[in-house]
């Protein structure tokens, strides 16, 4: 378990958390007040973010072969299919119902934000029912 | 469109680009949040989706970033937060309601706000533009008629 590669994964995911909980995605009604267009600061969070690691993920590789501790670089490509497409709909609505994704779901609960348990358990029920009806 | 201003949504998502840049410099993995559920059910469940090679080799270390995660939030709470712990007031059945729907959409999907929004748009994947352009028009559309209905 306590292998070099969980580690840097479990520090990487601090600054995540970090800035989970900094950016205000922790409190469900901020996400809700971008989805309403109240506050349309959650733009600069998703963008802030991608803009960084598009210079991991672009600029980097261009002065390093491979990664430090191993592996390879290989940008995020997935091939677009209709499941994409229906599932985004489908986390979408959950999105607009509720104000939580999974990420700020599990930094909820470091910021004592003791409701979205249920939310959390309700997440691991559909990605069970994911993978026990739908093929592939 | 901006009544908190833009410093600590920017700030903060510098932040998660850092933790995820990170990552993917050390190690080359994408450090990307949903998958998270269904790589810790393969400990519970022997369903094939489940035991599939990809989501036992990377279980440990999603466990981790989780982990993380939490630990971030925590160390952001008991330290610079001006607030402190903080509760939702968002009812019970939405957070259960959605949350069923966000764990089971995503996984359909194969991504969500970290997935597609951060890491499948910093790769420039355009499957990933789809399926962003896709939840927040649905996002959108579903916070409007709850308002409708309910005046949260």
């Amino acid at each position: 378990m306590m292998n070099n590669r969980n580690i840097v994964t479990y520090f990487g995911g601090v600054l995540f958390g970090f800035g989970l909980a900094y950016s205000g995605m922790t409190k469900q009604e901020i996400v809700l007040s971008f989805l309403r267009l109240d506050d349309l600061g959650l733009i600069f969070v998703i963008g802030g973010a991608a803009v960084i690691t598009f210079l991991a993920i672009n600029v980097v590789p261009r002065f390093m072969k491979q990664p430090i501790l191993g592996g390879v670089f290989k940008p995020r490509i997935n091939v677009l299919t209709r499941n994409t497409l229906i599932g985004a709909a489908i986390f979408g609505v959950g999105w607009g119902i509720s104000g939580q994704c999974p990420g700020s779901a599990v930094a909820s609960l470091g910021t004592g934000n003791w409701p979205v348990i249920i939310g959390i358990a309700f997440m691991y029920l559909g990605a069970y029912l994911r993978g026990r009806f739908i093929k592939g | 469109m901006f009544p908190l201003g833009i410093e600590p949504y920017l700030i903060g998502g510098v932040i998660i680009g850092l933790g995820v840049s990170l990552i993917y410099i050390l190690t080359g993995l994408h450090a990307t949040q949903s998958s998270f559920f269904t790589t810790t059910l393969s400990w519970f469940s022997k369903l094939p989706h489940f035991q599939d090679k990809r989501n036992l080799e990377e279980r440990d270390w999603r466990l981790a970033l989780a982990i993380g995660v939490v630990t971030g939030a925590i160390i952001y709470t008991f330290t610079i937060s001006p607030l402190g712990l903080w509760v939702t007031k968002v009812d019970l059945w939405r957070l259960a309601l959605g949350g069923l729907l966000i764990g089971f959409g995503t996984r359909l999907s194969n991504g969500c706000t970290s997935g597609h929004g951060i890491s499948g748009l910093a790769s420039l994947s355009t499957t990933s533009l789809y399926a962003v352009i896709t939840f927040m028009g649905f996002g959108i559309i579903t916070a409007h008629l709850l308002e409708l209905v309910w005046v949260v």
